[in-house]
């Protein structure tokens, strides 16, 4: 089947306006004839829900959490770009898109990441207003910092937790249209179905986590903005909560699943303690612009600091290797996040790992604290450092912080074409949940800014398009399709319940875990992801006969709540092995051991792998089919991405 | 490494529903690792009821670092624990001794009813926020981002109020069960800051009216509230928001009415 991605045609600069020109619109007076579901309230969802409601659409919106401000946008600490160019220090919109697109090693769309760092200006703008406190300058003007893959400082922060204030600016403007009665939000609701109607998205199905209510809810449009995949993985950095089953049961209703194996190994992250571990933490990557990433140069001391007869202090400068800032001078310690991710992995499997597992690289502020001064410091990391301390009982002011990479981010999500629509008609993807922006490697600082494009930005010129299109007649639930698709999931449901195994649920998925990360992680081989599939394939069966899930329905039973999505999860580890099979080539965090560089790095197959796979669900256990769109660069030369 | 593991007993609440009666179980919690996060020490003793074929200990979490707001209990008669500055899920076994009875309770408060076990209802907060806790502007505002200088003490302080994470901590550690923490750091963070100016006094009146409504307590300053907050969010900002509240009541009536009617 052919993807058509619908990017206007004419000047990269004029694409978003002159589309903006040709779409159809809703008058005023008709908005008030459509309901749109939104799934999800993080940047994405919130954002969207309150923009349409604003436009004057009725909304309801739906999230698992207890309240629409938990979603895990919230956790994102660094900050968010934009092309603003306010430190004069030669940025553009040109310049944020080829970083990005370059950054995502020539695996994502022109026409969408040129329209991505058109409109971020227009999110910095938009926060301010609604009272986000971004830091600032004494002379009162908005600070910005540097993060990996530029060479310019336009991330937008507000200390460590810009993703918090953000998150909070859209739950306010969410919370506003709550008020005026636009929104009806729906909160410990979880949707795990989607209602199609003569191939149209018309609504879906959710469990109420209260009372266990199976309920339907209709709609003209559908959005999901339900976040990534990361914790395919079991181990990330994640919320617990986090999960695919929306995304995924949308793909078994039709919905094709792009690039899956596109997954962030983030560099700066807390290293594994031990088994009981239930996730694990990021350290921003704002840290790199202060702190220095470096290994002892020999085993030998690796070795010492291992058993701990040595500190990081203690070892002298001539025995440390700066390896980052040896190997890339250019970029130094803010290479792009893949990039990093794969040098630390490099240090480890060469045996200068240190830590008591031997699995962590140095991030050291000596220096910094040396030149700024303590308090500076705080001022700036403050948050980040105590949340280490908490985490590893060692002071970061004192010793350097032992990092190490761990899952962060999915790329790969549902295939939305320019107006962010899914090949199923109404079904709409946004923020992490689609597939767009990033490539197969995401910078820094842009996924908050990507869930806000999408959210505020985009979606509510191009819905308009398709809700002009199917006209304002109501959409009933009585319809069979919402009986049917109702009695779908209650029949799920029932099985899952009926797993009365010896091996719980959280098992599972720490063992899928493993697999997913030790043969589809950091780096990938043929071999590999051919044990991985059959893994992953048997420990499915092995789910569905031996898992153990306890409680009713009619409660609140988080122990069914989390077999529903690891269930799912045993399915799409399959689906991201299949997609890492046939992508014999390298780039950004997708590495084959089988296509490198002589230094090591990423190498590319543009003639073979310029484009996006598509995976087409074709029913339980059959295998996927995969369908292609082909990335055309008219206005980027593809290269080999540098950072030396 | 796991070493030093702990032996500990648990006095865990239990209750089915917001309908039923609940009371204290006395649980085993065996080999924890003091590099644990309370929340994981839980997930392990869950494991073992699962696979008994028992209900496990139902607790709000989600992000785990401390940000999302989701966790809560109340820990040997502290919200989120006996340390200072942290959540629940950032709390490590370490703090704990071999062979200690700890007690773990939901947050208790006529406005916060029982969910289930150790997990509450606050969507009380969400309803305050409803009625008044933004500025009114659409999406879509073309003034540039730096037309709108703010001295950075300002801009610090409004951050300092904006960092409140909802947990209900406040009102967990009040006798009186006051919201009066949460309510004001919104108020605050809005108007200090020159966007949140030309609602500030409509603002302040519909938060708090609802803040009554939803059957919260008043604050008699006892300051429980500051000392357990785990974001150190400060009782300054309860003064604010009673200046505000008193200023809009004695010489603003003309400015608070319909607040955000949205016509």
């Amino acid at each position: 089947m052919g993807l058509d991605a619908k990017i206007p045609e004419g000047p990269l600069a004029e694409k978003w306006s002159k589309h903006k020109f040709n779409l159809k619109l809703v008058n005023p007076a008709n908005k008030r004839k459509y309901d749109v579901i939104v799934v999800g309230t993080g940047l994405a969802g919130g954002a969207a829900a309150a923009s349409l409601a604003e436009l004057g659409y009725n909304v309801k919106a739906f999230c698992f959490q207890d309240s629409p401000r938990r979603a895990h946008s919230i956790a994102a600490q660094g900050g968010i770009n934009a092309a603003k160019n306010y430190q004069n220090d030669g940025d553009s919109v040109y310049r944020l898109f080829y970083d990005t697109i370059k950054g995502g090693d020539y695996r994502a769309r022109e026409g969408n990441v040129y329209r991505l760092a058109e409109v971020s200006v227009n999110i910095i703008d938009q926060c301010v207003a609604q009272g986000v406190p971004f830091a600032r300058e004494y002379g009162g003007l908005l600070d910005n910092r540097s993060f990996g893959g530029s060479q310019v400082s336009r991330t937008f922060y507000a200390r460590g937790q810009t993703g918090q204030q953000l998150l909070l600016g859209a739950y306010s403007a969410l919370n506003r249209q709550i008020h005026l009665g636009k929104v009806k939000m729906y909160t410990r609701t979880e949707m795990l179905d989607v209602v199609t109607i003569d191939g149209h998205a018309k609504g879906i199905v959710t469990r109420n986590l209260i009372t266990g209510a199976v309920e339907t809810h209709s709609g003209h449009a559908v959005l999901l903005a339900t976040g990534g995949y990361g914790n395919v993985f079991y181990l990330s950095t994640n919320a617990i909560g986090s999960n695919v089953t929306a995304a995924w049961r949308a793909h078994k209703r039709g919905a094709f699943f792009a690039n899956p194996c596109y997954t962030q190994i983030h560099p700066t992250c807390i290293p594994v303690s031990g088994d009981h571990q239930s996730k694990l933490t990021l350290m921003s990557e704002s840290l790199r612009n202060d702190g220095r990433v470096w290994a002892p140069k020999t085993v030998e001391v690796a070795e010492k600091l291992r058993k701990k007869e040595l500190t990081a202090d203690q070892v002298k400068e001539d025995d440390r290797d700066y390896f980052l800032e040896r190997k890339y001078p250019s970029f130094g310690n803010l290479v792009p996040r893949d990039v990093a991710s794969r040098n630390a992995k490099e240090m480890v499997d060469d045996g200068r790992g240190v830590g008591g597992s031997g699995f962590a690289v140095f991030l050291d502020f000596a220096d910094a604290i040396h030149r700024l001064g303590k308090d500076a410091v705080a001022a700036k990391y403050g948050n980040l450092f105590d949340m280490y301390y908490q985490i590893t009982d060692e002071d970061p002011y004192k010793q350097p912080m032992r990092i190490y990479p761990a899952v962060h981010y999915t790329m790969g999500g549902l295939w939305v074409d320019y107006n962010l629509s899914t090949n199923v008609p109404g079904l709409y993807a946004l923020g992490e949940c689609n597939f767009s922006d990033h490539g197969a490697n995401r910078l820094g600082a842009s996924a908050l800014m990507q869930g806000l494009a999408d959210g505020y930005f985009v979606i509510p010129y191009t819905l308009g398009d398709y809700l002009a299109t199917i006209g304002p007649k109501p959409v009933d639930t009585k319809h069979p399709a919402f009986e049917q698709t109702k009695q779908d999931v209650i029949a799920r449901i029932n099985k899952l319940l009926a797993l009365k195994g010896t091996k719980t649920v959280n098992e599972y998925h720490r063992d899928l875990g493993h697999i997913m990360w030790e043969y589809c992680g950091m780096a990938r081989t043929e071999e590999g992801l051919t044990k991985a599939k059959g893994l992953i394939q048997a420990l499915r069966a092995d789910f569905w006969k031996n898992a153990k899930v306890v409680g009713e329905n009619e409660e609140v039973n988080p122990a069914l709540e989390k077999a529903g999505r690891v269930a799912d999860f045993l399915e799409l580890g399959e689906l991201m092995v299949d997609d890492a099979l046939a992508r014999r080539e390298s780039c950004g965090g997708h590495f084959r051991l089988e296509s490198q560089t002589p230094e090591g790095e990423a190498l590319r197959d543009d003639e073979h792998f310029a484009y996006v796979a598509a995976w087409e669900y074709k029913g339980d256990n059959q295998p996927e089919v995969m369908n292609k769109e082909t990335l055309d660069f008219e206005f980027v030369h593809l290269t080999q991405r540098s950072y030396k | 490494m796991e070493h030093n593991n702990m032996n500990l007993t648990l006095k865990v609440w239990r209750q089915k529903n917001a309908d039923t009666k609940g009371a204290f179980v006395t649980y085993k919690a065996e080999g924890i690792s003091p590099d644990m996060s309370f929340l994981e020490m839980l997930d392990v003793v869950n494991e073992s009821l699962i696979l008994k074929g028992d209900e496990p200990i139902h607790f709000d979490h989600d992000c785990r670092e401390g940000i999302c707001g989701m966790c809560s209990l109340y820990i040997n008669g502290h919200p989120h624990g006996p340390k200072n500055a942290i959540t629940t899920c950032q709390l490590h076994m370490r703090t704990f001794h071999d062979g200690e009875i700890i007690v773990i309770e939901p947050w208790r408060a006529a406005a916060f009813p029982v969910v289930k076990d150790l997990a509450v209802d606050r969507s009380a907060f969400d309803r305050i926020q409803q009625a008044g806790g933004f500025v009114s502007v659409n999406t879509g505002v073309t003034i540039d981002a730096n037309a709108i200088p703010i001295p950075k003490v300002i801009a610090d302080e409004a951050f300092n109020s904006a960092t409140c994470i909802g947990c209900g901590a406040c009102v967990a550690a009040c006798k009186n069960a006051s919201a009066m923490l949460f309510v004001s750091a919104k108020v605050t963070q809005l108007g200090l800051l020159p966007q949140g100016q030309t609602e500030r006094y409509s603002r302040v009146q519909a938060m708090v009216a609802q803040m009554d409504e939803e059957g919260f307590g008043n604050c008699t300053n006892t300051g429980a509230c500051e000392a357990e907050c785990p974001k150190e969010i400060k009782m300054t900002n309860i003064s604010r928001m009673n200046n505000d509240y008193f200023s809009a009541k004695l010489f603003r009536e003309e400015a608070t009415h319909e607040h955000a009617s949205g016509e």
